[in-house]
């Protein structure tokens, strides 16, 4: 009796704890959100929702919904159809380009939109001032790199002009064939002057926020979503299929699968976000999707460095790497393994034919390259990164290289595994032997993989320079005429895969998104794995 | 006068501490706009760096960031570039205090009572369960006990939701998996505190006069045997309100434990440095105030 009075007492007075987590309770669900209608698991959280600033590919999907450009891309194969620019001439030698823009456009906020706006926000991406990482897909302006190198401050001097309130003329250094995609990407896209003068760099946290595109940012919370709603005032809103939209930022591969799963989220779309211990189980259920994708998995070398100066050394390691035991034994989602580097599919272009899989010729090249039997060849070490989310992909690969040279060729090589940021300041330094590497396609061209093995490119990042790819990628992109433009690559890239060798590809990617089909519609497997959200539906049951 | 003082030391403190930040940070390899694209042309990379002062010498740069907090200015994220380090304090360090208050709530009203019982039922059955489930409790790691309550209760009963941050009922799971190692280390205290206490001459003088055995537990035995919970208590509870990286990032909550763990990934400089400085800061007022309830449960306790 006495004990359970106690016990009662002793219960009043820690009842203050029970009502302080009540009130913590209480205080966190006063804030509620209504439902959205679409849920998509992005990627991890983006960097930024500013056109000028993104630079990772998950962050561009969420971008090219809220802001357009002169074209955007169709949902199907992801091609550049008209956007804010109804119809475009272009001059017989590909140099200039007169975009017409729609006249019925505005601001979501109902100010008209017209081709200052345009000017305005392709100037400001070059401006130094704004520190743009990918100005550089704007250096195909005329004085467009002067300008953003502050060597010329004349805006006029640049290669856009505005003829009047609805026509834009663009003038290119060479003709480039892909510039029509380039309008379709978000740092082509048109930028609200009137919030960004206003707000500075936190601009995006305007309420409400002037858009150009499908949807307006409702609300943007870190680590939690990214909320957004249909756009009214869009020239095709009727066409726009859903209200709002939640953006999960998720980096883990099984709270990814867990959330699609328990039925919180309706569409996972990144190929990072597949937990890979189950790669196998999940591409046999049906709303698993894996399709080819424009995206390279690579070795890079440092031919800097004895005794990869050698190209024999370099074609001897190629030749002893059996790719198909990487895709089949590690990647295991589809991915076809790949002698060259630009992937199969890409639009005007077929790659020849790289180095295949031959163990005893690469011995003999290794042995004439003076290491016989793999005898007097250095330990060298091969750098990855830790992978996201906790993949040991990279790793992986590592391990099987490391086994498949030791067998074949009876060389030595240690694994060094670095922090991301360590490793990527590593390759742009060219301090490393040998390290892993992939490109992913900026656009549905070969430009984008093979310009950047060009002597002095930011990502070269091999040491490697020759002057006869140098001229072959710039005599392909000097011309209009695809099938000489095609002929100049493939000798470019023969060149590079089949000679010289400072890069070893392995596997193509596959994009892997998961969704039911039978409740989300509007999303085509495509290539640059980009799915307009204009036209995401969600089902009602 | 003391806890003047106490306060007035802070502030030498936390200025070293944001020095040895400040300058650590700068020293680690790689930096927060290395990236696998590299940008186009030299110059884009010098923009980029003029913009956010990174040309300058890095003690140029810490005064420029001391003046900054002087004038309430955290500065900008480097890897997330429309958000200040006030912003990101601001949207995420109210998600994990409530996290961790539900937390430190259940580790102190779950764990008490287990610490109590198995001292006062001592060498009996009670004793040897809760004994057990605290010795489990502190055992299981978070990482384990989260995917398990996740498979168990989530996707195979279907009970709570995932993950996410939305209602009471989504907040569950994470306290749980959060608080349950507090759980048992306070009721352990609590227990070796209990039977140490119980072998005071005071306690032996009590039970000679003929109090009763609960009275003698509760009122007396208890009392002395809260203090080494007390002082458990803070570090505990700054523990738990800075957020955990490991149950926010497996049940998708927007806290400031994922921030300062991916800031460090990230290398994005003003956001380590202002979070260190806001852990430091819970610290120095948390363990202020566990000397604070030391005067409050002890009366031998003074400070002068």
């Amino acid at each position: 009796m006495m004990f359970q009075q106690r016990v009662r007492r002793l219960c009043r007075r820690t009842r203050f704890l029970f009502a302080a987590a009540g009130c913590l309770l209480a205080a966190a669900c006063g804030h509620r959100d209504a439902p959205a209608d679409l849920t998509i698991v992005n990627s991890a959280e983006p960097e930024s929702l500013d056109p000028a600033i993104v630079t990772a590919e998950s962050d561009m999907r969420i971008v090219a919904g809220i802001f357009e450009g002169l074209t955007r891309q169709e949902p199907v194969a992801a091609r550049p159809v008209p956007g804010l620019a109804e119809r475009w001439d272009i001059s017989p030698d590909g140099k200039t380009y007169t975009f017409h823009l729609r006249t019925n456009l505005t601001w979501s906020t109902g100010e008209p939109l017209t081709s200052a706006d345009v000017m305005y926000s392709w100037l400001r991406e070059l401006n130094p001032a704004t520190a743009s990482d990918y100005a550089g897909q704007l250096f195909y302006l005329k004085n467009g790199q002067a300008y953003n190198a502050g060597k010329i401050t004349d805006p006029a001097q640049v290669g856009i002009h505005a003829l009047d309130p609805f026509t834009i003329r663009v003038e290119l250094d060479h003709p480039t064939l892909f510039f029509l995609d380039l309008c379709a990407m978000p740092l082509t896209s048109v930028v609200p002057r009137q919030a960004i003068e206003k707000y500075g760099d936190r601009w995006l946290n305007a309420r409400p926020l002037p858009v150009s595109g499908p949807y307006t940012v409702d609300f943007w919370r870190l680590n939690d979503r990214v909320r957004l709603r249909k756009n009214h005032q869009y020239w095709d809103a009727p066409n726009t299929r859903s209200e709002i939209i939640d953006f999960l930022p998720v980096g883990s591969p099984n709270t990814a699968l867990n959330l699609f799963d328990r039925g919180q989220a309706d569409i996972v779309w990144d190929k990072e976000l597949i937990p890979s211990e189950l790669v196998d189980v999940l591409l046999r259920r049906p709303d698993f999707h894996s399709y080819p994708y424009l995206g390279t998995y690579f070795i890079r070398f440092n031919v800097t460095r004895k005794p990869f100066d050698d190209p024999r050394v370099r074609q001897a390691l190629a030749l002893a790497i059996d790719k198909d035991r990487i895709v089949h034994k590690i990647t295991r989602a589809g991915e076809k393994p790949t002698a060259s580097l630009v992937p199969a599919g890409t639009a005007n272009y077929a790659s020849p034919t790289g180095l295949g899989y031959d163990p005893q010729r690469a011995r003999q090249l290794l042995a004439e390259a003076g290491f016989p039997g793999g005898n007097g060849f250095p330990r060298f070490e091969y750098l990855f990164d830790s992978g996201a989310g906790g993949k040991k992909l990279h790793e992986d690969i590592g391990v099987e290289l490391q086994q498949m040279w030791h067998n074949e060729l009876g060389i030595q090589m240690d694994l060094r595994e670095v922090e991301t940021q360590v490793f990527w300041g590593m390759l742009s330094r060219v301090d490393f032997t040998v390290a892993r590497s992939s490109w992913i396609a900026d656009y549905n061209d070969a430009n984008t993989f093979l310009s950047m093995f060009m002597t002095g490119d930011g990502n070269n990042e091999t040491g490697w320079s020759n002057k006869r790819y140098d001229e072959l990628v710039h005599q392909a992109n000097e011309t209009t005429d695809p099938a000489v433009r095609q002929k100049d690559f493939q000798q470019a890239e023969s060149i590079l895969i089949q000679d010289e060798l400072p890069i070893v590809p392995l596997y193509i990617y596959v994009g892997i998104n998961y969704f039911d089909t039978n409740k989300v519609t509007g999303i085509w497997e495509n290539l640059v794995d980009e799915h307009p959200l204009g036209s995401i539906q969600k089902l009602r049951p | 006068m003391y806890f003047i003082r106490r306060l007035l030391y802070a502030v030498p403190l936390l200025l070293g501490i944001s020095l040895l930040a400040f300058f650590l940070v700068h020293l680690a390899p790689g930096g927060p706009f290395d990236r696998e694209r590299r940008p186009a042309s030299p110059e884009i990379e010098r923009n980029i760096k003029a913009k956010y002062h990174l040309d300058e010498p890095v003690w140029k740069q810490y005064g420029r960031y001391l003046n900054g907090i002087v004038h309430g200015d955290f500065g900008p994220s480097l890897k997330y570039r429309n958000h200040s380090v006030t912003d990101i304090i601001v949207q995420g360090l109210p998600v994990s205090m409530t996290l961790g208050g539900i937390a430190f709530c259940f580790a102190i009203g779950a764990g008490i009572p287990l610490g109590f019982i198995t001292a006062a039922r001592r060498g009996r059955w009670p004793d040897y369960l809760g004994s057990l489930l605290a010795v489990l409790a502190v055992c299981v790691p978070s990482f384990v006990l989260a995917p398990a309550l996740i498979l168990g209760l989530t996707l195979k009963l279907k009970l709570f939701p995932v993950g996410l941050w939305e209602s009471p009922w989504h907040m569950i799971l994470p306290s749980v998996a959060l608080g349950s190692f507090f759980v048992g280390q306070v009721a352990r205290i609590l227990r070796e505190a209990m039977l140490t206490a119980a072998q005071s001459e005071f306690v032996t003088a009590a039970r000679a006069k003929g109090l009763d055995e609960t009275t003698l537990l509760l009122k007396h035995v208890l009392r002395i045997a809260l203090l080494p919970v007390v002082s458990y208590a803070g570090p505990m509870l700054a523990d738990l309100l800075t957020g955990s990286f490991i149950v926010e990032s497996i049940f998708q909550i927007p806290g400031i434990g994922v921030c300062l763990v991916n800031s460090s990934l990230n290398l994005d400089y003003p956001v380590i440095v202002g979070l260190s400085l806001l852990y430091a800061i819970l610290l120095i007022g948390l363990n202020l105030l566990v000397d604070l309830a030391y005067t409050l449960l002890d009366p031998r306790v003074k400070y002068e």
